[in-house]
């Protein structure tokens, strides 16, 4: 839903990051992407084809996108299961008592550059 | 050429934001001002809303007004037209919310004009806003009878992070298969900490209830 903001904040974390490291240009840019991060990793890498064109350090910087996959876990019956299939819904007791686990990230994970 | 580094930086993409804002509302804190962020889809009342509370409060406190849109200004104009207050337009150039940089931004220009009380009326819209902290002292949204009682459920993040709920049009409640208790029960399963309050902006029902709210969460700030 805000993936022009969000590449403007990863643009200017690494910026700084790159030149803390001295580097000249960052080659790629490896994200961590939860799959229920509200987040739609297409539309994030058109707008980062677009952002970085603008920028010096970060010119021809790949965009890499490690998916995370979404899992829950239920608090009644103890078991994990698949949150983008299943949603707040437990597929093994009917439980709604449940939360997730992991999915949900967006985190800077690496550049690479010289 | 150098050979290729990879340097790990492992941090979430919100965290610079998440330190702006705190750093933001420490200093807001200092200079005894009080920032409400009021959010909502588009369409809800926020103006409306804010234009009611803002003439009953108005001669209690220094009221300033930011108005966060993608584009045009009619909300800063109908704020100022209708308030007396000071009242600025932000235009956030195509995005879909505020951060605590753009907030920091709109404030400075508003401080100028000596206030304590500081309202950014964010860019409408259930989802982005919530993702991105703004610095602001209590968090508050509108959600209205036409868009149903079951949003808290659809927009989770949203509900979680607010210290205030308007229910806003509970006159045209009898033209929707809006369920309140229903509605209120969702909210709380999402954040049994919100305080809800039903209004209507149009007929001034609960206004004063917010304001209510609004005096006591400004005099604990002080």
């Amino acid at each position: 839903m805000h993936e022009l903001g969000v590449v403007f904040h990863i643009i200017d974390d690494v910026t700084e990051v790159g030149r803390e490291n001295d580097l000249t240009n960052i080659q790629s840019v490896t994200l961590q992407l939860g799959t229920v991060s509200a987040v739609v990793p297409e539309l994030l890498t058109d707008c980062w084809k677009w952002a970085v064109k603008k920028t010096e350090l970060l010119k021809e910087a790949e965009l890499i996108i490690e998916p995370i996959e979404a899992v829950s876990h239920c608090e009644d019956c103890l078991t994990d299961f698949d949150t983008v299939a299943n949603g707040k819904i437990c597929p093994n007791c009917g439980s709604g008592n449940t939360f997730l686990l992991r999915g949900n990230e967006f985190m800077i994970k690496e550049i690479a550059g010289n | 050429m150098d050979a290729v580094k990879v340097i790990e930086i492992k941090k979430s993409v919100y965290e610079s934001n998440d330190r702006e804002a705190d750093k933001l509302r420490a200093e807001l804190k200092a200079k005894g001002i009080f920032l409400l962020n009021l959010m909502s889809s588009p369409g809800s009342g926020k103006t409306t809303t804010l234009k009611s509370v803002i003439n009953k409060l108005k001669s209690e406190y220094r009221i300033g007004v930011m108005e966060a849109d993608i584009d045009s200004d009619v909300d800063a104009l109908t704020i100022a037209r209708e308030t007396g207050v000071k009242s600025i337009q932000l235009h956030t150039g195509g995005m879909c919310h505020l951060d605590a940089g753009m907030t920091r931004q709109g404030l400075d220009e508003l401080i100028d004009s000596d206030i304590d009380f500081a309202i950014l009326e964010n860019v409408g819209n259930l989802v982005c806003p919530a993702e991105f902290d703004t610095g602001a002292t209590k968090n508050a949204m509108i959600l209205s009878v036409p868009e149903g009682h079951d949003k808290p459920l659809k927009y989770p993040l949203m509900f979680s992070i607010c210290d205030l709920v308007l229910i806003n049009k509970i006159d045209v409640m009898p033209y929707f298969d809006f369920d309140m208790e229903a509605c209120k029960k969702n909210i709380l399963m999402r954040n049994p900490k919100a305080t809800i309050i039903p209004i209507c902006a149009k007929t001034g029902e609960g206004i004063d209830e917010f304001a209510n709210w609004l005096r006591e969460e400004i005099s604990k700030n002080r």
